[in-house]
C-alpha cells in the first residue's frame, strides 16, 4: 500500500513538526509513505474567498500529483475536506473520483484503513480538544453537539483514549468553531479574535495545559492570540501527540 | 451601508456585553439541544420535515392554486402579491376599505420584509406591534435584531428605563414580570380600539385553505378575535400540502427556536367571523426567483426557527443589526444576496464555513455550503468582497506551479526569520493587530524531507 503524504503549505513553513510527526507516525505504523515535493496546495484559500474558478490549476495540479497512491493522507481535515467536496467542479475523471475517494484525514487513516486499536504513545499531560470544524461537520470525524444521533466518541477522542498518561478536559463548548475560518481572520479580525479568546478561556479554564486538534490552521490563530497576550498554554497538533513516545 | 466587519468590531468594542448576548443566545442554543435530546427520532423528523418542503417547492404552483381555491371557500379574500410595493398597497386599500386608522400586528417578518409600518404610517395609520419583543422595538424604533427574540439585543434595565419613559413605570424597575404587566395593559387599550389586525403565517396548508400561527403570548389571536377584519401576510414559501403534516413541523419549530415542546398557542384561522373580514395576502417577493436558483432553492425550505442564529458564533458576537437585512444570520445570509447581491454580497463572508448552522437546521438547509456558493457569484460578479480577480488569478497560477510556489514560501518563511521584531515589524497588516505571527522555524518540512531520502531513508 503506497500512501501519499499531503502537508499543508502553512504548515510545510511553518509547523514542520506536526508535519514530521505525522510522517514518523504512518512509518511506525509500518506505511510505505512518500511526499510527492511538487506538491502545492489544495486551493482552499482562494476556493473560499469566493475564487474557485482561479483555483481550477491547483486542483488538478493536486490530481496529478496524488493519482497514483493507493491513499492520500493529511494531516487537516479542513484540506481534505476540501479535495472530497469541492473538487467536484472538476470534471470527474476517474483519476479525480480516485483522489478524492480516497484522500483522507490522518485520523480516518488510522482508524478506518489501519484499524489501529492501540499506539504506543505516552503523553502525560491534561489536554483540551478543539474540534475543527471542517473535520467534525464536513468529514463527521466525530458527532457534532447539534445532531441527536447515538453519542459516538469522535476518531480524535478515540485515538487520544490510546495515549498512555493523557488526560482530558471537559469543555463548556465542546466543538465551537475558534473563528480562524481562512479568510474570515481577516475579513472580520474583530470577532475572529474574540471567538479565538473566548475558546481558549474555555479550554485554560478547565486547566490544560495544552490545546491539541485535527487541523493546525485553528491552532495557529489559537497560539497568535495565546502568545499576544502572554497566556500559559500551549497548542500541539494531534499528529505530535500520537507520535509523542518514541520507541 | 457600512460593511459587516465594521459593524462587528463597533459591537466588540464592550466585550462584557458581547460575552453577555453572547451568553444569552447560547443559553437558548442549550435549551434547544435538551429539547431535541428528547426526541429520539429526531434526526428522521428534519429528514421528514426536509422532504416534505422539497417536494411542496417542487410543485408550489399546484399547491398555491389548490390554497387559494380552498381559501375562497371558507369565505376568505385571497390577494396576489408580486412584491413589497403591492403587498402594502393591498393592505393599505383593505384598511381604507374599512376606514381604518388603527391596525394591530403580531408574528410577522414578512411585514418587516416589506417595510409595512413607515408605509402605513405616511399614511396616517397607527400600525401597534403587540407581541412585547415587538412592541419595545417599535417604541425604540429600531429593527428586530432576531426573528424570534426581536428584542434579544436589549438588557432588562433598559427595557425599564423604555417603560418608565414610555408606559411610565417606576424609575428603575426591572422585574420582567412587573414589566410585562404594565405592557399587556398599554397593549389591552390598543386592542379594544384598533380595526383591523394582521398577522403572520407559520404554514398554510394546501389541502384546506387554512393558515397557522404559532405564538406564545397569544396576541395574534387577541388581535383577530377583537376585530372585524383580519388579514394574514404570507409568504408563498410557507405552503405544506396538508393538515396531516403538520405535526412534523410543530414538533420541530418551538424546540428549535426556544427549546419549548411546542409554542403555547397553535392557532388555526380558516374562516371569517360571522359578519367579518378574512383577508390572505400571498407574497412572492423575490422568492420565486429564489426558487428558480437551483443552488439556493432549498433556502426556501426555511421555517424562521431562528436555531441558526443561536448557535451561530457569528452572530452571537455581532448582533442582528450588524447584518442590516430583515433576516439576520446564517439564513439571511444565503437569502438576501439574491434580492440584492451589491448591498447584501457582503453577508456570505460573515462566516468561518464552520456548518454549524446546517447542523442545527430542523429542515436540513444546507446553509455553509450555499454560503460557500455564493462567494463565488459575488467574486464572479466583480464585487470587492470577492477580491481582485486578476490578483487571485496570479495566485491562481502560482498555487499550481510548485517551482514558484516553493520559493514564494521559502522567501515568506526566511524573512519572518530575519526580523524578530516582526510583529511591530508587520503591525499594519490586519492579522497582527490582536495576533502574533507563528514562529518561523529553521527549515521547512520539505527540506527536512529531502535530507531524509537524501540520507537514503
Amino acid at each position: 500500500m503506497k500512501v501519499g503524504l499531503f502537508i499543508p503549505c502553512y504548515m510545510d513553513q511553518f509547523y514542520p513538526q506536526a508535519a514530521i510527526a505525522t510522517y514518523k507516525l504512518l512509518v511506525k505504523l509500518g506505511c510505505n509513505v512518500a511526499y510527492p515535493e511538487g506538491q502545492t496546495c489544495c486551493g482552499q484559500p482562494l476556493a473560499n474567498a469566493g475564487n474557485e474558478v482561479a483555483s481550477r490549476g491547483s486542483y488538478l495540479h493536486f490530481v496529478t500529483m496524488f493519482e497514483k497512491y493507493d491513499y492520500i493522507v493529511a494531516p487537516s481535515g479542513s484540506c481534505v475536506y476540501h479535495v472530497r467536496h469541492h473538487f467536484d467542479t472538476l470534471e470527474q475523471t476517474e483519476a479525480v473520483k480516485k483522489v478524492r475517494a480516497k484522500t483522507l484525514d490522518l485520523t480516518e487513516f488510522l482508524l478506518d484503513v489501519l484499524q489501529i486499536s492501540s499506539l504506543p504513545a505516552k503523553y502525560p499531560h491534561k489536554v483540551g480538544l478543539h474540534q475543527s470544524c471542517h473535520g467534525l461537520r464536513g468529514l463527521h470525524l466525530g458527532t457534532s453537539s447539534e445532531l441527536v444521533n447515538k453519542p459516538v466518541a469522535s476518531k480524535l477522542h478515540e485515538l487520544l483514549s490510546m495515549v498512555e498518561g493523557l488526560t482530558l478536559v471537559e469543555l463548556d463548548r465542546k466543538d465551537e468553531c475558534c473563528g480562524f475560518g481562512g479568510t474570515f481572520s481577516v475579513k472580520e479580525p474583530a470577532i475572529s479574535v474574540k471567538m479565538g479568546k473566548d475558546r481558549i478561556r474555555d479550554h485554560f479554564s478547565k486547566g490544560a495545559e495544552v490545546i491539541t486538534a485535527g487541523d493546525m490552521s485553528c491552532l495557529m490563530h489559537l497560539e497568535g492570540i495565546i502568545s499576544r497576550q502572554n497566556i500559559p498554554i500551549k497548542v500541539i497538533h494531534i499528529a505530535e501527540i500520537l507520535n509523542a513516545y518514541e520507541i | 451601508m457600512m460593511p459587516h466587519a465594521q459593524k462587528a468590531a463597533i459591537f466588540n468594542k464592550d466585550e462584557a456585553r458581547t460575552d453577555w448576548h453572547d451568553a444569552s443566545l447560547w443559553m437558548v442554543r442549550n435549551k434547544r439541544d435538551f429539547a431535541v435530546s428528547e426526541i429520539p427520532e429526531w434526526e428522521f423528523l428534519r429528514e421528514f420535515a426536509s422532504d416534505i418542503k422539497m417536494h411542496t417547492l417542487s410543485k408550489l404552483d399546484d399547491y398555491l392554486e389548490s390554497f387559494e381555491k380552498a381559501a375562497i371557500q371558507n369565505g376568505a379574500i385571497v390577494h396576489w402579491a408580486a412584491d413589497a410595493k403591492e403587498h402594502n398597497d393591498i393592505v393599505l386599500s383593505i384598511l381604507n376599505k374599512h376606514q381604518a386608522k388603527k391596525m394591530v400586528k403580531s408574528k410577522s417578518m414578512l411585514t418587516e420584509e416589506c417595510h409595512l409600518n413607515e408605509f402605513l404610517e405616511q399614511h396616517n395609520i397607527e400600525v401597534i406591534d403587540s407581541d412585547l419583543g415587538e412592541r419595545i422595538i417599535q417604541m425604540l424604533n429600531e429593527p428586530p435584531s432576531h426573528i424570534v427574540m426581536p428584542a434579544i439585543h436589549l438588557k432588562k434595565e433598559e427595557i425599564g428605563e423604555l417603560f418608565h419613559r414610555e408606559l411610565h413605570t417606576e424609575k428603575g424597575a426591572t422585574d420582567p414580570q412587573y414589566l410585562t404587566e404594565a405592557a399587556r395593559h398599554h397593549l389591552r387599550e390598543k386592542f379594544h380600539t384598533a380595526q383591523v389586525a394582521l398577522t403572520g403565517v407559520n404554514f398554510g396548508i394546501a389541502e384546506t385553505g387554512e393558515i397557522v400561527v404559532c405564538t406564545n403570548e397569544g396576541n395574534a389571536d387577541m388581535g383577530v378575535h377583537l376585530t372585524p377584519v383580519q388579514i394574514h401576510s404570507m409568504g408563498i414559501e410557507k405552503l405544506i400540502p396538508r393538515r396531516s403534516d403538520l405535526a412534523v413541523f410543530t414538533r420541530l419549530l418551538a424546540r428549535s427556536a426556544t427549546g419549548q415542546p411546542v409554542t403555547v398557542f397553535t392557532s388555526h384561522h380558516k374562516n371569517p367571523k360571522p359578519a367579518g373580514e378574512m383577508h390572505i395576502i400571498l407574497v412572492d417577493n423575490g422568492r420565486t426567483e429564489q426558487l428558480g436558483k437551483p443552488d439556493f432553492r432549498s433556502s426556501l425550505k426555511c421555517i424562521r426557527c431562528g436555531a441558526c442564529m443561536n448557535t451561530c458564533p457569528i452572530y452571537r458576537r455581532s448582533g442582528g443589526h450588524s447584518y442590516e437585512t430583515t433576516i439576520p444570520g446564517p439564513i439571511g445570509s444565503i437569502l438576501t444576496p439574491g434580492i440584492d447581491l451589491k448591498k447584501h454580497g457582503q453577508l456570505p463572508f460573515a462566516s468561518t464555513l464552520c456548518g454549524s448552522c446546517t447542523d442545527v437546521c430542523p429542515v436540513k438547509i444546507d446553509i455553509h455550503t450555499q454560503l460557500y456558493k455564493w462567494r463565488q457569484i459575488v467574486s464572479e460578479a466583480g464585487l470587492p468582497e470577492g477580491g481582485n480577480k486578476t490578483m487571485m488569478s496570479i495566485m491562481g497560477s502560482s498555487l499550481a506551479s510548485p517551482s514558484f510556489f516553493h520559493r514564494l514560501g521559502n522567501i515568506g518563511r526566511k524573512l519572518l526569520r530575519l526580523f524578530p521584531g516582526k510583529e511591530r515589524f508587520l503591525s499594519f497588516t490586519v492579522w497582527t493587530k490582536d495576533r502574533d505571527l507563528p514562529k518561523a522555524p529553521v527549515e521547512s518540512f520539505r527540506e527536512w524531507y529531502a535530507k531524509q531520502t537524501k540520507d537514503g531513508q
